[in-house]
């Protein structure tokens, strides 16, 4: 599966708290009308400029605090492709694949901000067309392959009635 | 080689023998969600057809964070967990009830559980031996209703610390300068273990705290072994049959030891905007930091002994003027605690606002939002841009003891400037302890009454028998008058 879009970068240590802020608890149970600020107290532009297949592009530590959900489920509904990091907190990592939201372990040094990319979620490279530098990311585990093929957790419950990792 | 406590207790889970780095499916013995992260859990559940607990009785809806609702969309996911509730024979917790991290403690799990909560705090529950992490909606909405969940073995970070606390220093800033030291990042997807000759002494809301905060250093859990201490606890909460030793084996093996020695630590206060960026008060106190406002509450430190240092501290003073203080138990069994020990009261004449137990300021959703540009000094475990509502505002991360030092003076202070006042720790007053020696009392007035009781009786036998005797020589002397008298009347005839 094939993804192309512009990258919009972001530093370290980018938390849920951007993402998805206490300020707007209210609007938990109204995800489209979160997404509308999507990691706003990172970049108040990034949900008016976010086009359909962009990236999302971290340092470390990527998503770290709270467990809301509603982080990577809102980052997925304003249509971003995938999310690469050099690395992310743990319970957003697993989040993002319950969610279907691709996340990526790559050296993001390497894009710029603005750069077009295209990546190849099967072969596990990301091909920056304005630099022409090819990265490549760490496979998932097995487990987070198969939950994220199915589409989700909800989707991999419904699918098998039970886990099916093996 | 041996195990560790994550490896042992996933491993009881599981069914069989793991190690750090396999996946496997572990059984979930207890599940939290709060009014946050649970809306979203049950309509999973719903689109799924699911909506049901594996182990209703520990399975518990928190409504914490939002409490009492602040807003009519929060009123109504409040409503949304009440029914699931009704439908499902889950427990509720009701605004007002306390934090989720405080009550599950004091009233739901216990050594060698499985705990998973949409909260990333729920590593909390690590100080009572249950294998106690944070997930997301999806994942702890299926595993309480599967009763199962899927998880990979972590790699454990042991810490060893040693030492007695110097006075004014506290199991906060031990925390925090680990966090400082290895990073908000610093353990990604590891199991922090604590353990060694401090930690032996720590009593467990001290442990609460250092394994709440596991999470900022990117933790999974952050566990610590079942002993003498962790039943004393569950004693206090009626449910010591619930309890078990567990270990983990000295020759288990463990990715990382880290060695922190207490005594070389000193007051430690979080900057903004991460957990890690650390400083030692001498630093703080030279940078002048002028303070806004304080809050003494959360899952990291608002138990009964966090309350204690606060009020040592503030009894019978005033805040510095311009100063706002907010204080909040933890939940409706410490707030009565706190009553009982005059703690409350103290801070309240002092000239703190309490507000009803629950998460209050720290997550941003109301009852005390920061103004642009300022500052408050707070017990909480974050510090992350806008965290408490407002991103143009500065959060510092503190012990109770610098929070209350900051509120006298309008500025980060350091606590050992009242080392009058100050006791080392462990000469705090213990919950446990308090407890014990308030039921040996008791003991020994029943048993001075029952003394008395049994003398007063035995006085009254003695004054029965008396006058029983007294009658019966009485009688048996007329009885001879009359025998003597029918003797002479006999000899007469």
């Amino acid at each position: 599966m094939q993804i192309t879009g512009k990258a919009h970068k972001f530093g370290d240590d980018i938390s849920t708290d951007h993402i998805a802020p206490g300020r707007l608890f209210h609007l938990r149970s109204n995800l489209p009308e979160l997404a509308k600020h999507v990691l706003e107290d990172a970049d108040p532009n990034f949900a008016k400029n976010v086009q359909p297949g962009d990236f999302v592009v971290g340092g470390n530590n990527f998503g770290l605090g709270s467990s809301r959900e509603h982080a990577p489920t809102i980052i997925k509904l304003a249509g971003v492709g995938a999310v690469m990091a050099k690395t992310f907190a743990r319970i957003f990592f697993r989040n993002a694949i319950n969610v279907g939201l691709p996340v990526l372990v790559c050296d993001t040094d390497k894009i710029n901000a603005g750069d077009q990319l295209t990546v190849d979620l099967s072969e596990g490279v990301v091909n920056n067309l304005t630099t022409g530098d090819r990265l490549t990311f760490s496979p998932l585990p097995d487990a987070m392959i198969k939950i994220l093929n199915d589409g989700g957790l909800v989707a991999h419950i419904e699918k098998h009635g039970d886990f099916k990792l093996d | 080689m041996g195990k560790t406590l994550a490896e042992k207790i996933i491993g009881m889970n599981a069914g069989k023998e793991v190690s750090a780095g396999e996946i496997v499916i572990a059984n979930v013995t207890a599940a939290l969600v709060q009014d946050g992260t649970g809306p979203l859990a049950v309509k999973q559940l719903q689109k799924l057809n699911l909506e049901k607990a594996a182990h209703p009785d520990k399975t518990v809806l928190f409504l914490d964070h939002s409490a009492p609702a602040s807003r009519k969309e929060l009123a109504n996911d409040h409503m949304t967990l009440r029914q699931f509730a009704d439908k499902t024979g889950a427990q509720l917790s009701d605004v007002g009830n306390g934090i989720c991290h405080t009550v599950v403690n004091e009233d739901y799990i216990n050594p060698g559980d499985l705990l998973i909560g949409a909260d990333s705090h729920t590593c909390t529950g690590g100080a009572l031996c249950a294998f106690s992490t944070g997930m997301g909606s999806t994942d702890v909405a299926i595993g309480m209703a599967l009763g199962k969940t899927w998880l990979r073995v972590p790699e454990t970070y042991r810490v060893n610390v040693t030492g007695d606390f110097p006075v004014g220093v506290y199991p906060k800033d031990l925390i925090l300068y680990l966090i400082g030291m290895i990073g908000a990042d610093g353990a990604t997807y590891k199991a922090l273990e604590f353990g060694g000759p401090t930690i032996d002494k720590m009593d467990m809301e001290g442990r609460f705290t250092l394994s709440n905060m596991a999470v900022e250093a990117g933790a999974k859990a952050g566990l610590i072994a079942s002993d003498k201490v962790t039943r004393d606890y569950l004693k206090k909460w009626k449910r010591v049959n619930k309890w078990q030793e567990i270990y983990p084996d000295p020759d288990a093996d463990y990715e990382k030891i880290i060695d922190i020695d207490v005594r070389q630590l000193k007051p430690t206060v979080s900057y903004p905007h991460t957990v890690d960026n650390t400083r030692e008060i001498e630093q703080a106190v030279s940078d002048n930091v002028k303070v806004h406002q304080v809050f003494l509450g959360t899952c990291t430190n608002s138990r009964l002994s966090d309350w204690a240092i606060f009020a040592g501290i503030v009894k019978g003073k005033k805040p510095a003027p311009g100063v706002r203080v907010i204080a909040v138990p933890g939940s409706k069994k410490v707030e009565a605690e706190l009553m009982k020990h005059g703690y409350l009261q103290t801070v309240m004449e002092f000239g703190a606002m309490i507000l009803p137990p629950g998460c209050g300021p720290c997550v941003g959703v109301h009852g005390g939002i920061l103004g642009d540009n300022e500052n408050v000094i707070a017990t909480q475990n974050r510090n992350f841009r806008g965290r408490m509502g407002n991103p143009e505002g500065n959060i510092y991360l503190a012990s109770p003891a610098t929070v209350a030092a900051s509120a006298l003076t309008g500025y980060i202070s350091d606590p050992r400037e009242f080392s009058r006042i100050l006791k080392p720790l462990g000469t705090i007053p213990d919950p446990v302890k308090l407890t014990r020696a308030k039921a040996a009392k008791k003991t020994a007035a029943t048993k001075k009454k029952a003394k008395k009781a049994v003398k007063k009786v035995a006085k009254k036998a003695v004054k029965k028998a008396k006058k029983k005797a007294a009658k019966k020589a009485t009688k048996k002397k007329a009885a001879k008058k009359t025998t003597v008298k029918k003797k002479t009347a006999k000899k007469k005839r």
